[in-house]
């Protein structure tokens, strides 16, 4: 196998062209902000502000006692016009904290930049990015803290910056590394130092060969930092996929990337680190990507995390015809929200707009042992016998087919020509198998 | 902004290419011009032979279905796909109820009774083949003609006594033929002008079907290379004329359009793989040994059985299994 690349995984349609080599604009001040009380990891943040509250832009609006938990900020100065439920992208209703901005955007004096970084401790550099609000930006929200904080005698060498990019349509990372190349090349050598490592290497796929460029340009003024092209395919941004193709390295099943000496991080966290320690600025912004056939004008939008999905499509020239689906996320992993008020969170690098022709009701046809999930699958299991065993019921089996290796890209679906609804099903095996491993911990622990 | 309905579906929100019913399309326009040869060589008949066994199929499946209370599922093609190659597989001047009843047999027996497309085990075609040639093995195997064009190869070969509804390979078992003057046949056997089943006399034009469903990317070369292989290679051992034997018979269509069915083949390549050595080793031994002179038809059925076996003994490695640090 070529290194750049792994066994398995398809290559979509990019339809990337609308916005890839679009400049990324501001967005304009939304009319309302709405912070989740429950970002990412699943800690319930607490409010440390009530209704009525003036507050700042980058002040602390929530935060937890939760390990695993990351504070939120107020994206914008204004006022707490409310805190309650919303609907969220998943389609439930959630706590959030809802904020009228005032229009003027007044700082607020925690946001001070970091003097002498480099001469801090890494737990203080941990610490600060956890104070940030930090969290994967590439959309699993997971606690960069978390990441950082190896476990004892763990020992990794290499950083690696996930700038793949490689779902359908979105371009924000894309953006991100040609416009602030030396931005995130800063914030990996804050994150180099978190972990103590020498050296960072940069996975990019090779249908953005300007962001290589860019990064590379920006690289040579940084020890131990590399740019290393990979090939276009689906789902080269997975962490595990990512290592493969950069470092050669394979991570066991159920282990993490540390196993084999390896932290990943996106590039837009790389970059709100950076944002942290040079500018002060918590993470209460990203870039978001609103594209898709049924969007007028598709952009790359720096918008205020909270942002509702409809004042960024209004932002785009709106609709075009009746929409069909609105999509957080990419295609093939993105979520479709019920609503066109949800809003956005540290992890919705796309809102990607489906026309109706486009939003397909398929049915599943009998599964004809074609064998094409088989060969696509990256993670080589067999999703075809993994639905079999979850729509019977056989867990057993299920786990036994190594479903809980799936790292839920959706190629298997993808590729079916029966149009059979594959990861959904190994997702409920995942689902039902944690269960019954939890009910078994719990019965045998005390 | 208006909320207007949206539709709310699990990711992925786009699916790839070629659906169920265009890949059985698609094996149907590959099996065409092996269809059309064979009407070209063995008359109109041929044509009709192969009406009456997809109207039989097509039809068993519509009829079983409504009786069933079942949706009917004759628009994913599956059925005219078992019917043309049941009318391929018999000889072309075949008695017309013998596909009929092969027909009503593949589907309503080995394909619905098992629950239908993706469930059978056997290949409904080969299958329905093998219960006519067992019920009325007379009738079943009569009906092979040599085209007017192809006698001089008889001729050429036997030097005597060219009428004779006798196969290549029939002729061959019975020692009628053998030695150098095989060579003879070579021509014929490509091109299809010679005594055989309806759709498989012509190499020629099975491999232009072939190299559509390659270019289409339905099939792969694992199982029809590995069979094709494996038959020319143990005929050779044993000092037969390893192109004969690949050309005769129904290997190629079997080893191309029936070996390669995705419900009764084995899912992994590696099983694929092992699924066509095996799929040749009983094609050349019943050929050789056997109380028969063609295997492509039991040989594939044996097979089918062994395929759930095969599947669970060809697992792949899973990602990170092999473990190697660079």
């Amino acid at each position: 196998m070529p290194k750049g690349s792994f066994r398995g995984g398809v290559h979509p349609p990019e339809n990337k062209e609308r916005t890839a080599a679009l400049r990324t604009v501001v967005a304009r001040r939304p009319s309302q902000v709405v912070v989740l009380l429950h970002q990412g990891s699943n800690c319930p943040l607490t409010p440390t502000v009530a209704r009525g509250d003036h507050v700042r832009m980058g002040q602390k609006i929530a935060d937890t006692e939760a390990k695993w938990g990351v504070p939120s900020h107020s994206p914008v100065s204004g006022k707490v016009a409310s805190i309650g439920l919303v609907r969220t992208a998943f389609g439930a209703q959630d706590q959030a904290i809802f904020i009228e901005p005032d229009g003027e955007d007044v700082l607020d004096e925690s946001c001070v930049p970091v003097d002498n970084v480099f001469s801090q401790p890494p737990e203080k550099l941990i610490e600060i990015i956890r104070e940030a609000g930090i969290v994967g930006m590439g959309g699993a929200e997971f606690p960069t803290h978390i990441k950082l904080s190896l476990p004892p005698k763990v020992e990794v060498d290499t950083l690696l910056l996930n700038g793949a990019e490689c779902e359908p349509y979105l371009t924000a990372d894309h953006r991100l590394m040609v416009e602030r190349p030396r931005d995130i090349v800063r914030g990996a050598q804050i994150l180099m130092r978190a972990i103590s490592v020498m050296r960072t290497r940069i996975g990019i796929e090779d249908n953005k060969p300007d962001a290589i460029n860019a990064m590379r340009d920006a690289e040579v003024s940084a020890a131990g930092v590399e740019v290393v092209p990979v090939k276009t395919r689906y789902p080269q941004g997975s962490e595990k996929h990512l290592i493969k193709s950069v470092l050669g390295r394979e991570v066991p099943p159920g282990r993490l990337p540390f196993s084999v000496g390896v932290v990943v991080s996106n590039v837009g966290t790389a970059a709100a680190v950076s944002d942290r320690f040079d500018r002060g600025l918590p993470l209460i912004e990203r870039v978001v990507t609103v594209t898709g056939s049924a969007v007028a004008t598709p952009m790359n939008l720096i918008a205020k995390i909270g942002t509702p999905a409809s004042e960024l499509i209004e932002a785009c020239g709106g609709f075009v015809g009746e929409p069909g689906k609105i999509i957080f996320g990419g295609p093939m992993m993105g979520m479709a929200v019920p609503s066109a008020d949800v809003p956005t969170g540290k992890g919705t690098s796309g809102i990607l707009v489906m026309s109706q022709e486009e939003s397909v009701a398929f049915k599943e046809m009998p599964c004809i042992k074609c064998g094409q999930c088989v060969d696509a699958c990256p993670m080589r299991l067999e999703p075809a016998f993994l639905h079999q065993w979850s729509g019977a019921g056989l867990w057993d089996e299920a786990e036994a087919y190594h479903a809980m290796d799936c790292i839920e890209c959706g190629v298997c679906t993808y590729v079916c020509p029966s149009r059979r609804n594959l990861v959904q099903a190994i997702k409920r095996a995942k689902f039902e198998i944690s269960a019954r491993r939890r009910a078994a911990r719990e019965r045998g622990g005390k | 902004m208006a909320n207007t309905k949206l539709q709310v579906a699990p990711a992925p929100h786009i699916r790839s290419g070629a659906s169920t019913p265009v890949i059985m399309r698609d094996v149907v326009i590959a099996l065409l011009p092996a269809a059309i040869s064979g009407v070209y060589f063995f008359g109109l008949r041929a044509a009709v032979s192969i009406v009456c066994s997809v109207a039989a199929a097509v039809g068993a499946e519509y009829i079983f279905e409504k009786i069933a209370n079942k949706p009917v599922t004759i628009g994913d093609w599956s059925a005219a796909v078992t019917g043309l190659l049941i009318a391929m597989v018999l000889p072309p001047h075949v008695p017309l109820w013998i596909p009929i009843i092969a027909g009503v047999f593949a589907i309503g027996v080995v394909k619905l009774l098992f629950g239908g497309l993706g469930h059978n085990v056997f290949n409904p075609a080969l299958a329905g083949r093998a219960f006519a040639t067992a019920a009325w093995p007379a009738l079943a195997t009569a009906g092979y003609i040599w085209p007017a064009s192809a006698e001089g190869a008889l001729w050429a070969a036997r030097g005597f006594d060219a009428m004779s509804t006798a196969t290549p390979l029939t002729l061959w078992k019975m020692g009628d033929i053998g030695g150098a003057a095989m060579t003879k046949f070579y021509g014929p056997l490509f091109m299809g002008n010679i005594a055989g089943s309806l759709g498989e006399t012509s190499a020629l034009a099975l491999l232009i079907g072939a190299l559509y469903l390659l270019w289409r990317e339905h099939i792969s070369l694992r199982i029809p290379v590995t069979y094709v292989v494996t038959v020319a290679v143990i005929t050779g051992l044993y000092g037969q004329d390893p192109l004969f034997h690949v050309l005769s018979g129904g290997l190629i269509l079997g080893a191309f359009f029936m070996a390669t069915d995705y419900v009764t083949s084995p899912m992994n390549p590696k099983g694929q793989v092992i699924f066509g050595i095996g799929c040749g080793i009983l094609t050349a031994l019943i050929r050789m040994f056997g109380g028969y002179p063609e295997g492509v038809c039991y040989s594939i059925l044996i097979m089918n059985s062994a395929v759930p076996l095969i599947d669970r003994l060809t697992r792949p490695k899973r990602f990170g299994e092999v473990t190697d640090r660079a």
